[in-house]
């Protein structure tokens, strides 16, 4: 087991708390970095999704597991800077300036949002949310002249300076992009978490009466929360088109929404490792669901539901036997090697709490 | 003069009276107790001053400062801080984190620059773990420091809350039953470290207790409260031995 020695306040507030954990950083940003030339296309491609996938669970995150606002809406936002980021560079944007403000439009159409909804708690703010999501596809089919409606919408390439990106032409300066967008939002997630406002977002999460003692303002810090969590979705939404190269109203449906919060429960509520980890069984489950099946021989069936279903299954199976996702597996896993041979059995059951608070509301 | 000054105070809930034209004040830099039978109305009080409730009557003033006109996140502003009876900690965090949400009054960074984690969010972040570190040093928390709560004893947590109010730098703190369901040891030290925040760091101190060993033991004054209203005030000898209290306590025919 590593103990830390601390002699400042820096080692408290610092990215990595030892140097271990840095190198373990560094060593994985310098393989996605030359991962490109270790990898072929096709594989290339998943990765990137991944990461886009990564990047929008980053943005529920924020929300759900750090502020605990549950948001059955996600898509909807992801619609909002996909569509916003595709109009901007149609009227001449460059990707630079687009990219940037289809974070910012996405984020204000959250936190316009957020206005009326973070009054209400718990189930009822996954219900509103939900009608989110319904509505988002009636009013892209509405807004034709902006959206083109059913017919959908084809994003342009990128362009940074002259030098053009697109995915089906070079998947690889694609991905790097992906990539540098994916370490921002991670860094600025990371950042939040050592700042007040991070503090402030899990206060609100755990106990609103004593946030508000203690000086939060709740209803603004909730706003602010979904204002985030938004923008960061809406980065993602606009790098979903890209990769898909076509977006109609039916790209961003409410099962995207659902899939998104899965994900996060999946891979670990409040942390950043779950956003990854939860990216990563998202986007891969349907291909090894298509392995599976031709393993056994029904490659050509189509069963409907079949991937939702397992999905579902697999949400089950982690709330009852693992509420802490796969990153808190992975934590249990860790420190049974690092303790090794001493680990106990019991070590990891959870306390019981000892007194339900009584709560004002 | 008085810091806290609260006069003819009336909140009903339905038709539960909770506080019933209340006055009293506390005077900066004292031990001020309230006692009273259960539901008596002190966590009320407490709420009140703490404005989770708008009282249908009365006035409010801390530091000759309307309480009234202030919304419940700006109590803390004003240098109000408090526990709760039930202990209300952030559960998913750590004991550090807790205490520095302590310090979200002193916050004076916006959202981008803590993203970007500017040099400036750097040195306010290191002011506020200096002054949460004092606090762990007082408390005796530091094998705690990077627990979470979920996983605490009760007792710790007591103290932890104590130790999130203390972070903020209060001028007023309200402790809503400090030693309840702590053990002898644990009341003791609670006491010693009552003491000492009203002594050294020159915090005034409002709290609802049961113990009477504890009340007494710290406190300078005492209101005994019954169904809203006050009973008695004084010493806490002159309110123990008031007839009235004696008479709440154990109830009509005993005295
Ligand atoms: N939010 C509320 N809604 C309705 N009634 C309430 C509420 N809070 C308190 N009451 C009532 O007001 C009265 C005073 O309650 P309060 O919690 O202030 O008592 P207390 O003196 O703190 O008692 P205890 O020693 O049990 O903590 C009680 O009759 C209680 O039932
Ligand atoms: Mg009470």
């Amino acid at each position: 087991m590593r103990i830390h020695f601390k002699t400042s306040y820096d080692h408290d507030i610092r990215l990595f708390p030892d140097l271990w954990s840095f190198c373990v950083y560094a060593a994985l940003i310098v393989i996605a970095v030359l991962l490109p030339f270790l990898m072929g296309e096709f594989y290339l491609g998943e990765v990137t999704n991944v990461l886009i996938w990564a990047i929008a669970g980053l943005g529920l995150m924020l929300l759900t597991g750090q502020t605990g606002q549950a948001s059955l809406g996600h898509a909807a936002f992801l619609a909002v800077g996909c569509y916003s980021c595709i109009i901007l560079m149609e009227q001449g944007w460059p990707f630079l300036l687009a990219f940037p403000a289809c974070g910012i439009i996405t984020g204000v159409f959250g936190m316009l949002f957020a206005i009326p909804a973070v009054r209400l708690h718990g189930i009822y703010l996954a219900i509103a949310t939900i009608a989110l999501s319904i509505l988002a596809d009636d009013i892209i089919v509405l807004l034709e002249p902006w959206t083109g409606g059913v017919a959908g919408k084809y994003p342009s390439s990128i362009d940074i300076f002259g030098y053009e990106i697109n995915r089906w032409v070079n998947i690889r300066d694609f991905y790097w992009l992906v990539l540098a967008v994916t370490i921002l939002c991670t860094l600025a997630y990371r950042n939040l978490l050592r700042a007040p406002l991070g503090r402030a977002f899990a206060a609100v999460r755990d106990s609103e009466v004593s946030a508000t003692a203690m000086g939060v303002h709740i209803a603004f810090t909730k706003a602010l929360a979904f204002g985030l969590s938004c923008a960061i979705t809406g980065l993602a939404g606009a790098l979903m088109g890209f990769y898909a190269g076509a977006v109609t109203n039916e790209t961003f449906s409410i099962v995207i929404s659902i899939n998104l919060l899965m994900m996060i429960v999946i891979g670990g509520l409040g942390s950043i490792h779950g956003a990854f980890f939860g990216a990563i069984v998202v986007a891969f489950l349907p291909q090894a669901l298509s392995i599976l099946k031709n393993a056994v021989g029904g490659g050509g069936v189509a069963i409907p539901g079949l991937e939702s279903g397992v999905f579902g299954l697999i949400l089950i199976l982690f709330i009852m036997f693992e509420p802490m996702g796969i990153y808190g597996r992975w934590l249990k896993i860790r420190t049974w090697f690092e303790l090794f041979p001493f680990a106990r059995k019991d070590m990891f059951r959870r306390q019981k709490s000892y007194l339900k608070t009584e709560r004002l509301r | 003069m008085s810091l806290l000054e609260i006069n003819n105070a009336t909140l009903k809930f339905g038709g539960v009276v909770a506080v019933n034209d209340l006055s009293f004040s506390v005077d900066e830099g004292e031990v001020y107790a309230i006692v009273g039978p259960n539901g008596a109305g002190k966590s009320t009080v407490f709420n009140l001053i703490s404005r989770f409730y708008d009282p249908f009557a009365g006035s409010f003033k801390f530091d000759g400062k309307d309480l009234l006109s202030n919304s419940a996140d700006k109590v803390a502003d004003m240098g109000i801080a408090r526990t709760f009876q039930n202990i209300e900690l952030f559960d998913h965090a750590t004991v550090l984190q807790n205490l520095l949400v302590g310090r979200h009054r002193h916050r004076k960074t916006n959202v981008l620059e803590e993203m970007l984690f500017t040099p400036r969010v750097r040195r306010e972040e290191k002011k506020h773990r200096a002054a949460v570190e004092e606090v762990i040093d007082f408390l005796d928390l530091q094998p705690y420091r990077n627990k979470m709560i979920a996983g605490l004893p009760y007792g710790v947590r007591k103290v932890v809350e104590l130790g999130r109010a203390l972070a903020s730098g209060p001028r007023l703190l309200l402790l809503d039953e400090p030693a309840s369901g702590l053990s002898v040891e644990e009341t003791q030290d609670m006491r010693w470290w009552i003491d000492d925040i009203r002594k050294q760091m020159g915090i005034t101190v409002l709290m609802v207790e049961h113990d009477m060993g504890l009340v007494s033991g710290v406190s300078d004054r005492v209101l005994a409260l019954a169904d809203g209203a006050k009973l008695a005030e004084g010493t806490p000898a002159e309110v123990q031995s008031d007839p009235k209290v004696i008479e709440a306590y154990l109830g009509t025919g005993a005295a």
